[in-house]
Order: structure tokens, then sequence, then C-alpha cells
């Protein structure tokens, strides 16, 4: 065993030090450092403008820090494209979805296995039979994504024709045909009902029962609270308290700045 | 079916001016399926395909003639020659996020048409370059408009069917996803800055493969078929026949180029009408007139027939 390995094994899988973004003047993020253990649902909390958004496009390569580091694995991710960081195995949602709305809900699936597999032009152009091979492999596991994400009866609608809670499973299923190590979801529950926002939740507790590390940006506190092992309190892009949900709720700083007097 | 009319058709064809018009519609249709590639699929636009399709014209016609190149190797040569330009252009222009391949390729597509012309110890200058030999496998010589017909259209045909594999695979999946959403392609895990590279030396080499075809054909060329205005009416067949759809980029190719000469017999509109007609897609089928030919078909067999389509199903 590498030491790769054991750190993986033992230390945090997704880390940032001292992480600094500034928009302009804008600091998004001041210092941030804030550590991921694997296999466990970590929530980001905090009112609008807090910097969730921004820590998760700073970790996908969307926005580039101008200080600290952030390490995948104990290794640096710092400056690599959002395409290597994804191949790596750090795949992501967005606060509005982002689906390739012209696209079937199969197919955008499909896209989702891409930086799995490996086939090129000459192999598309001329469809040769390892491409072949490989296109049913990806349709195969595309459509038992779909099965798991009980939306394989929608697999050939248009992926802008399904409902918001559908969409929502769906653009988490193309994150998941990315096989990661570790799932950014950016508000999975907005936009959803009460009904709706339990079964995401049961749907989130379940991808950690299989062993799926996730973090969690979201303002349901309900939904936060219900399932989270660890809570981050984001206030002007900085860490003002983390700890399980029962400490968190308890924290005075935190009531203060984000649940309210 | 559609190989069955384009075989068939040259039977009922006594006049070769018709065939050579048909003959120059297959050249357009490389070029415009390779446009198409990149307008619908990588989502950016070149102005400059005219410069591509001179630079294979003149590469394989100057070096045939003059210093007696080999036909067939010198048009792969010019093939490899136009995608290591492309790809210049295409390295610093499609890292930067915008639409600056298109001035890239405006600027090119002028140099390329005033390098043309000033060369003239080379390129025979305005006055155009002539006795450029023709097609021959063996004995075999590609010298009239027939037999060209069958090869061009063989040709186009071949571009078509490997095209649409491409589109049908997992890079073309990936190209789709790029022009639809870039930062979602990105966050998806497709190298979308390598996929548009790549799909801009395609198109480009498709342009470069019409140009020699064109000029061991016509046996003449001169700069005026590659100025900046044969640029325009290619993406003008894109927008016609519908971005991403390739099989609109036979029909809209097709019409446009048939359309001036169907237009002969009123001479002074000539220029008017097509002005119109080209107006009235835009207005009326935005996507282009072979997709919205298709859903207004198929509108109105789900009247006709009451039947109960998901709104929402892919065809």
């Amino acid at each position: 065993m590498t030491q790769e390995d054991v750190l993986s094994l033992n230390g945090p899988i997704l880390e940032t030090r001292e992480v600094t973004l500034r928009f302009g003047g804008l600091e998004a993020l001041n210092s941030l450092s804030i550590s991921v253990e694997p296999h466990r649902i970590v929530s980001m909390i905090g009112p609008n403008g807090a910097g969730k958004t921004t820590l998760l496009n700073a970790i996908t390569g969307v926005n580039l820090p101008d200080d600290g580091d952030i390490l995948f694995r104990g290794q640096s991710i710092l400056g690599l494209k959002p395409f290597e960081i994804t191949a790596l195995g750090v795949n992501r949602t967005f606060q509005q979805t982002q689906l390739f709305s012209n696209m079937t809900v199969l197919r955008n699936v499909m896209v989702g296995m891409h930086p799995r597999t490996k086939s090129g032009f000459l192999g598309g152009v001329l469809h040769l039979p390892g491409e072949r091979r490989e296109e049913k492999k990806i349709k195969e596991r595309a459509e038992t994504l779909l099965e798991r994400f009980e939306l394989l009866p929608k697999a050939d609608w248009m992926a802008s024709h399904i409902s918001i809670a559908e969409q929502r499973r769906l653009e988490i299923a193309r994150a998941m045909a990315g096989e990661p190590a570790t799932l950014l979801l950016d508000e999975p529950a907005a936009g959803l009902n009460i009904r709706e926002t339990e079964v995401m939740g049961d749907l989130i507790l379940r991808l950690k029962g299989e062993g799926q590390t996730v973090i969690l940006v979201e303002h349901n506190m309900h939904l936060v609270m219900g399932i989270s092992d660890w809570v981050i309190v984001l206030h002007h892009g900085s860490k003002i308290g983390e700890g399980r949900p029962e400490e968190v709720q308890r924290d005075n700083r935190v009531v203060e700045a984000y649940l309210g007097t | 079916m559609y190989a069955l009319i384009i075989f068939g058709l040259p039977l009922f064809l006594r006049n070769n001016y018709h065939l050579m018009v048909l003959n120059v519609a297959a050249l357009n249709i490389i070029v415009v399926i390779g446009l198409n590639l990149l307008m619908g699929y990588a989502g950016q636009i070149s102005l400059g395909h005219a410069a591509f399709f001179g630079l294979g014209a003149y590469l394989s016609g100057v070096l045939t003639t003059t210093y007696g190149f080999p036909i067939w190797p010198t048009v792969i040569l010019a093939l490899v020659v136009t995608g290591i330009v492309a790809y210049a252009i295409g390295i610093p222009t499609l890292k930067l996020e915008g639409h600056y391949l298109v001035m890239a390729t405006l600027g090119f597509n002028v140099i390329v048409y005033i390098v043309m012309i000033q060369l003239d110890a080379v390129t025979g200058g305005p006055s155009g370059f002539a006795g450029i030999p023709h097609f021959r496998i063996g004995d075999f010589v590609f010298n009239s408009d027939r037999k060209i017909y069958y090869l061009f259209w063989g040709i186009s045909i071949l571009v078509l069917l490997l095209s649409l594999n491409l589109i049908t695979s997992r890079v073309g999946r990936a190209m789709a996803a790029l022009s639809h959403n870039e930062i979602a392609a990105k966050c998806a895990g497709v190298d979308t800055e390598k996929y548009k590279i790549n799909i801009f030396v395609i198109s480009a080499v498709l342009a470069s493969l019409a140009g020699s075809l064109y000029a061991h054909y016509i046996t003449f060329i001169s700069p005026g078929t590659f100025s900046f205005f044969y640029s325009l009416q290619v993406v003008t067949m894109v927008l016609v026949g519908g971005m991403g759809s390739l099989w609109g980029s036979i029909f809209g190719t097709v019409l446009l180029t048939l359309l001036p000469e169907l237009l002969h017999a009123v001479k002074d509109y000539n220029v008017l009408i097509q002005g119109l007609i080209l107006t009235g897609v835009l207005v009326f089928f935005p996507e282009g007139l072979f997709p919205g030919i298709l859903e207004a078909w198929r509108k109105r067999r789900v009247v006709v027939h009451k039947r109960s389509v998901s709104p929402g199903r892919e065809p």
C-alpha cells in the first residue's frame, strides 16, 4: 500500500487550506480551511453570499483561488481544469440545474460517463468494434443509473420536459455516472416541495450508505440537520463554526448569524 | 433511398451543365457538413472556410501542375497542411471564451485571398491558375461531368455517413454537450478546449478536401472563388439547413446551390429573391428549414391522427 492509499483511507478526502478568493474588492472566501472525511455527508450552511457556492466553484476548478491550497486525497488540485478535477473523482451538481436540455434524459447520463470511457474520434467516425462495445456498456450503465434514480420511464424524454424534482435527480445521476469519490451537491432541494425534499434526503442517505462522500450546500435546515454527519457554517467567506448537527444548532454565533434570533 | 436517388439521377440528366451544378453541390455539401459540425456541435462560427477550401485547391493545383507531384498523395498532403494551419489558428482563439474564432478566420480568409492575388509567380495572381490535371485511377481519367458526378457524390455520401457516425458516438455526445452547455460539459469531465480545436481542424480539413476535388475537376482556379463571399455562402447554407442537422445541411446546400440557377430566368431580381427567401427562412424557421419542415410535418400528423404523443419525446 502506498502512502497515498493510506492517506486516502485515514485522512480527509478533501481539504481546503486557507483558501482566499476575491471578486474585485469582495472577498468571497476569506482564508477558509475545511476538511471532509470520507463516507460522510458534510453540509455547508450560511446566509446568501456566505461563499458556499464559491467554495464549490473553487474546488471544481471553475473559479481559481487567489491564495491557499485545495487537496484531494492528499494531492493539490489547485490550478487543474474542471474536466481534470472531474476525472480525478470530484463531481458536482449546480444550484440552478445545468442539464443538456436538448438531449434526452438517457443521453445526459451517458455524457456523465465521459471521463470513465475512452473511445476517440477515429473509433467514433468508423464505429469500430471496440467503440460499439463501449457504447453498449455506456448505455446499459446509464439505464442502470436511471433505474436507481427512478428516472428510467423518462429515459427518452427531453431533459427540459421533466419536472424540477426529476431534473434535480437527473443531475445527480449524471454526476454519479462519472463514478465520483466526492459528490458535491449545490442546493439539491431548491424548488422542491416537502414531499420531494424528503425523497431527496432519502436518496442522499442511500448514496452515503453505498459509501459515497457527499458535500452538501443547502438552505433547507430540516434536510441539513436530518441527514448530515458534520455541518460547517460559513459567514462572509469565513468559517464561523462547525460540528455535529445538534452542536451547531446550539452554537450561539451560528444562531445569531444564520438561524436568526 | 437517398443513395438510390443520387445514383439514379444522372440517368435522367442529359445536360452536362446540370451535372456540373450538381457536382458543385456535392463539393459544397462536404464543406457545409464540416462547417455544421463546427457550428452545430462546437458552438463556434468560422467565416474563413473559403480560405481552407482555397488552400486545398491551390496546394494540390500548384504542386501537381508546377512541380509534378502525384495527384492523390498531394490531396492528402493538402489536407495535412490545412489541418496544421487550422490548428495554429484554433489554439490561441478557441482557448478564449467567446467568439474570437469568427474574427481570426475572417482575417485569415482576407490574408489568404491577398496572398493568392499577390503571389502571382506561384498562383497566377488574379488571372488564375490553369492546366491542373484531372483525377485518374490507373488509365481511368475522371474527365467528364458524369464520371466526376459519381466520384464526388460518392465522397460526399461517405463524408455524411462518417459524420453521422461521429455525432452518435461518445465524442459526438461530448461535442453536443459542450455546444449546449459548456460549463456543465466541463464539470461532467469533457475537455471542451480539446474538442473545440479538434472539430475546427476536422472542419477545415473537409473544406480543404472539397477544394482539392474542385481544382482537379474544373482544372482552373482563380482567387475570386475563394473570397470571403463563399465563406458567407456556406455559413448561410448551414443556417438554412439547420445547425446541428446534418441531413438539413444536404437539404440547405442543394437548395442554395440550385436556387441561383433556377432564378436565372428572372435575372435582375435574382439577388432580391434569394435575399427574400433567406430572410423568410430565418424568420419562419429559425432552427433551419429542414428541422422546421420536419417539425411542422410531425405536428400535422399528430393533429390528423388525434394521437397524443408525449411532448418531450425525441423523434
